[in-house]
């Protein structure tokens, strides 16, 4: 009956506490990760948005190729009309 | 039922709800963090998704700019000579002389000449425009670009010559309004006056 009793007293005195604490450390771990993940989701979502102009990239691709060729267009004139320098 | 018994079984209820309570707490934060993985991960999937055909256009464009960049420098360079092309640069964007044209590795080492402290850019365009330009008449196979005295006396004759050398002859300008010294009578119609200055009535003169 003693035994039983010092089982009970380390039930409840030793192994309920380390329990208890275990748990709640796990706890705390999980409940810290849901802010940084809200945040990397917000982040992403907001760098998504962000790249919504980059199909106006085709646009300037075909501005920079007229341009450039009536820059060439320009310099070809101004090579014949021009004198070179030597 | 002992005492000790019943200790027993209360002990043992107590740590099956304290794991009930963490372990449900922890499945539902665990749960939190799976949907808000599963928002960055469809986020981040249409990053790549947009991104992916950035770095071709980009080449491509990189590619149409660095051929703008070698014509315009050959050009600049064939018709205005290394040195004065550096200096029209330098003119241009103070302190570019330095970094030098990029397909040409000697022009770091020029000397730049101090053009756009003489003339302004407005007046360099007109000069590299032809060597026929006012500022170039001077001397027009010469350095006319630092040719100041020659360049801006060239440039007077633009304007007509009376305001060059007689000044005082230039017709004075018309005074206007109620109090002028000149007052003209109304007239009949519009463009006809009653009466030709310094003659007779309309009509006598013919």
């Amino acid at each position: 009956m003693i035994l039983w009793w010092i089982g009970n007293a380390l039930l409840l005195l030793v192994i309920l506490p380390v329990v208890v604490l275990l748990l709640r450390g796990v706890l705390d771990a999980a409940r810290s990760i849901v802010p940084s993940v809200g945040r990397i989701a917000a982040a992403a979502s907001a760098g998504s948005k962000d790249l919504d102009a980059a199909p106006l990239l085709l646009t300037t691709q075909e501005q920079v190729k007229q341009t450039v060729e009536v820059v060439a267009n320009y310099g070809g004139s101004l090579d014949v009309i021009l004198d070179d320098a030597d | 039922m002992p005492a000790a018994g019943v200790v027993l079984i209360v002990a043992v209820v107590l740590i099956v709800l304290a794991l009930v309570y963490y372990l449900v707490s922890t499945i539902a934060a665990l749960r939190q963090i799976t949907s808000g993985l599963d928002e960055a991960i469809a986020a981040v999937g249409e990053i790549i998704e947009k991104s992916a055909p950035v770095n071709e256009i980009v080449v491509d464009i990189n590619g149409n700019l660095d051929a703008g960049v070698d014509l315009l420098e050959g050009l600049l360079v064939k018709k205005a000579g290394l040195v004065d092309a550096v200096g029209l640069v330098d003119g241009l964007y103070p302190g570019a002389a330095e970094a030098g044209l990029r397909n040409f590795p000697d022009s770091q080492t020029v000397r730049a000449p101090r053009i756009s402290e003489v003339y302004t850019k407005g007046t360099l365009t007109l000069a590299r425009l032809g060597r026929e330009a006012p500022i170039a008449a001077a001397s027009p196979a010469g350095d006319v670009l630092r040719n100041v005295e020659g360049g801006s006396l060239e440039a007077r004759l633009l304007y007509p010559e009376v305001r060059q050398s007689r000044p005082d002859r230039l017709a004075r300008s018309p005074v206007i309004g109620t109090d002028s010294p000149e007052q003209y009578e109304p007239s009949d119609e519009p463009g006809v006056r009653r009466r030709m200055p310094n003659r007779g009535p309309a009509g006598e003169s013919g």
